[in-house]
């Protein structure tokens, strides 16, 4: 027999085997999920989920989908949380410190309590990514920022009303359009293209006979 | 760490490490491929597919469980639905949240068209989000297009569409520039250069990435830009059946809210099937590396509208999903992993495989090892092979895990696993859909206003898909969809909404002899008391 577990959904108590997630638990304890499921494996931030074991007075945060279940736990799924994301038009935001307190002015009402950080389900410095965003340093704001899944455990917890996530969205994409480096092969042969400059081989190939296309493909040169 | 059970064949492989790690296997001919994929690979198992026995693709063999899903009731069969009332009513209507749906979201409203996103879960719940490897384009001056192209096809297996492929290829440049402009953090050298490796089956290093979570960038950049628009975009509403107008054209949807069940009613001058893959169909039992959403809708929407598929009897299995722990059981390590130097091992601790073999051949490479040759290690819930990660460090220096793939390394480390120093046990995982609705160059399928983008649309890759064009497809075919959709309504006038296809085909399905208690589109997997993701 498999050994189990009991868990509380809610409150209320399953027995479920101990090799489950916290999703596979509540599927197998009966429930057909709509909300607070996505990709299953760690990359939407759908299932972000709190729980408390028994006789403990920490406040856990996790992602349904990535989390074992333990005996005694009581979990509460929050597959919703309202995140405040402020529009912008990416073509004309200006590139300084002003823009963070335009948008999310909130973050500078940071009160250092390091909860989002403690609450994090990806382990990230959030409350360093803030500072950052405060600073107007978009790149450190980005890099310290990337592995988050956008699931707001780190703003349920924030006392000054926060939305992380969406802060760290801006950054990265200011980030990735102003601030990192301009790839120059990548504009030249976007050109070259608009010029035409690889239509004839390509109308080539696509007239070739599939035996000489194998042809090509058999002896092509791979580079190491 | 690994249990007892592991210990003699985690040996093998850690005495052999250092030889290993700098042997370079030999890639096979034409002739082995061929004959492995036929034995081995699960396309070209027989008893695990079905005949068609009405539509379009009549007497054309598909996974029996798709073939299920194509011969099902309409979930609206018997049922008035008053048309002449319709919640919305926009120019172009997008079905799926996905990369592809919400490029063309973009590229419509960028057209000026009024764009209606319907998706059924939340916006980038999808496929789109996971894929961490990259994204082919051939922007490298050593490469170019046609060597793109060259790959693609024999990757493909000679069964590419030249038309969808070639676009492929010439737009990827630019596919990539439009990302990077909306602010997409692809991975850089300092003077800006892109970091470009191997995928399995590329002849030059042309994926582009954004560290592991290269989808999750994309996707998620899109969607801030879908919204920053202003788009309008309904979750958890899933369109379950398409609305004809009397001439037969395309001209909207019935939806259904996911939560509440209340049916609703889109009117749309063009509509665009973005619903992505089939993985939660779970062909032949496989486990799958899909989102919770992928269950072929769009296949079944289309279909049953008169669209023609192409190569729906063709799936990619990617040959490293995890095999242990249980708990991620079918769960992507990314091609990345090989494309770094990670070799696949088998319980002896011999390489058996090139690692970079295209996905089919290293599939049924390692199906072949765990059965016929029985050089597999049993993971206490089946069979898996090695996956030798500490062979990236040995090659690429300390830190290199870390910083290319921390997706990876955090998901093992969940589970006590440190793949710095530990390799990790992968089999087969049903992955990618490489046939879809038939669609042309302007992404037409052949029912008039109904346009389709991404993972459900069959032909661009062929019979398989290189890691990288897929990502790659989703942007240059869904952008192209919403230009063309948007442009195209213009002169649209759409006629009297009507459902009779539906009444029709079930017509067929009578005639035909079908007698089943089954609906579709399936919308969502049914897990419940299983307890297993299976
Ligand atoms: C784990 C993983 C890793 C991958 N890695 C790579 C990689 O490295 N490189 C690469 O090129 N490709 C990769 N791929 C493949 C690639 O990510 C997908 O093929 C691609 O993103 C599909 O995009 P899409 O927009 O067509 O579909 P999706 O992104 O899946 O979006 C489809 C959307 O439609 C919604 N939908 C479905 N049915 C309905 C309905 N009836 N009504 C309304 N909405 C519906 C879905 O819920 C979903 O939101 C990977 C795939 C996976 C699963
Ligand atoms: S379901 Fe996507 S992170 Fe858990």
């Amino acid at each position: 027999m498999e050994k189990t577990v009991n868990i509380f959904l809610f409150g209320k108590k399953y027995e479920v085997p101990e090799n489950l997630t916290i999703m596979t638990a509540m599927e197998y304890s009966g429930y057909q999920l709509v909300r607070g499921c996505g990709c299953r494996n760690g990359f939407c931030g759908a299932c972000a989920t709190i729980y408390r074991i028994k006789g403990d007075r920490e406040l856990h945060a996790c992602l349904a989908c990535q989390t074992k279940v333990e005996d005694g736990m009581y979990i509460a799924t929050l597959p919703f949380f309202p995140l405040v994301k402020q529009v912008y038009d990416i073509e004309k935001i200006p590139v300084n410190e002003q823009v963070m307190m335009q948008l999310y002015p909130e973050i500078y009402a940071c009160v250092g309590c390091s909860a989002c950080t403690k609450a994090c389900t990806q382990g990230l410095n959030v409350m360093q990514y803030i500072a950052y965003a405060q600073r107007g340093d978009f790149e450190a704001c980005a890099n310290e920022s990337f592995d988050c899944v956008m699931c707001g455990v780190c703003s349920s917890r924030c006392p000054a009303g926060i939305s992380h996530p969406q802060v760290a969205m801006l950054a990265r994409r200011i980030n990735g359009k102003y601030i990192a480096p301009d790839c120059e092969h990548l504009n030249d042969r976007v050109k070259e293209i608009k010029d035409g400059a690889f239509a004839d081989l390509l109308a080539d190939l696509m007239r070739k006979p599939v035996d000489e296309l194998k042809e090509l493909y058999n002896k092509r040169e791979i580079e190491k | 760490m690994y249990s007892e059970r592991f210990k003699a064949s985690l040996e093998a492989v850690e005495k052999n490490r250092e030889q290993n790690t700098g042997f370079e296997p030999q890639r096979m001919s034409a002739e082995q491929k061929e004959e492995i994929l036929k034995k081995y690979h699960p396309d070209h198992r027989e008893d695990k597919f079905a005949t068609l026995k009405v539509g379009k693709n009549k007497d054309d063999k598909v996974p029996t469980e798709l073939c299920d899903m194509l011969s099902a009731h309409s979930r609206i069969a018997g049922r008035s639905i008053d048309l002449d009332n319709p919640d919305y009513d926009v120019d172009v209507l997008i079905i799926g949240g996905g990369g592809a749906g919400a490029s063309a979201a973009i590229e419509a409203d960028n057209a000026g068209a009024s764009v209606l996103v319907v998706t059924k879960l939340r916006m980038g719940d999808a496929n789109t989000m996971m894929a961490e490897g990259g994204i082919q384009a051939a922007d490298k001056p050593n490469d170019s297009p046609a060597i793109h192209f060259i790959d693609a096809y024999g990757g493909g297996h000679f069964a590419a569409k030249r038309e969808l492929l070639s676009k492929l290829v010439c737009d990827a440049p630019d596919a990539v520039k439009w990302l990077s402009d909306l602010g997409v953090e692809f991975d850089k050298a300092p003077d800006g250069t892109m970091i470009t490796t191997h995928g399995g089956g590329t002849s030059r290093k042309r994926m582009h990435a954004a560290k592991d979570y290269s989808g999750a960038e994309i996707m998620r950049t899109l969607r801030d830009e879908v919204y920053n628009r202003g788009i309008t975009v309904v979750d958890f509403t899933s369109a379950i059946e398409l609305i004809l107008d009397e001439n037969g054209a395309a001209a909207g949807a019935v939806l259904l809210n996911m939560e509440t069940k209340e049916l609703l009613v889109a009117r749309a001058k063009t509509v665009i099937l973005a619903t992505g893959g089939a993985g939660r169909m779970h062909y032949q039992g496989f486990p799958t590396s899909n989102h919770y959403g992928a269950t072929a809708d769009g296949l079944v929407l289309g279909y049953r509208a008169g669209a023609k598929l192409l190569y729906a009897d063709t799936l990619q299995y990617h040959p490293t999903g995890a095999a242990f722990p249980e708990q991620i059981y079918g769960a992507l390590v990314t091609e990345k992993v090989r494309s770094l130097g990670a070799k696949l091992v088998n319980a002896k601790g011999e390489v058996f495989v090139h690692p970079l073999e295209t996905r089919d051949v290293c599939a049924a490479s390692i199906i072949r090892e765990c059965g016929e040759r029985n050089n597999g290690v049993d993971t206490g819930n089946g069979l898996g092979v090695w996956l030798d990660t500490p062979m990236i460090e040995k090659i690429g220096g300390a830190g290199t895990i870390e910083k290319r793939i921390p997706a990876m390394m955090r998901m093992f480390a969940k589970y006590g696993i440190d793949i710095r120093v530990e390799p990790i046990l992968v089999y087969p995982t049903l992955h990618y859909q490489n046939g879809g609705l038939d669609i042309t160059a302007d992404c037409m399928t052949g029912v008039e206003n109904l346009f389709a983008a991404g993972e459900v649309v069959g032909g661009i890759h062929g019979r398989n898909r290189l890691m990288g064009n897929s990502l790659l497809d989703i942007i240059v075919f869904g952008r192209s969809a919403g230009k063309n959709a948007a442009e195209k309504s213009r002169s649209v006038k759409t006629g009297k909404l009507t459902l009779d296809h539906v009444k029709k085909f079930e017509g067929e399905l009578d005639a035909a002899g079908i007698e089943t208690q089954l609906v579709s589109p399936k919308l969502l997997p049914d897990y419940n008391r299983k307890g297993k993701i299976l």
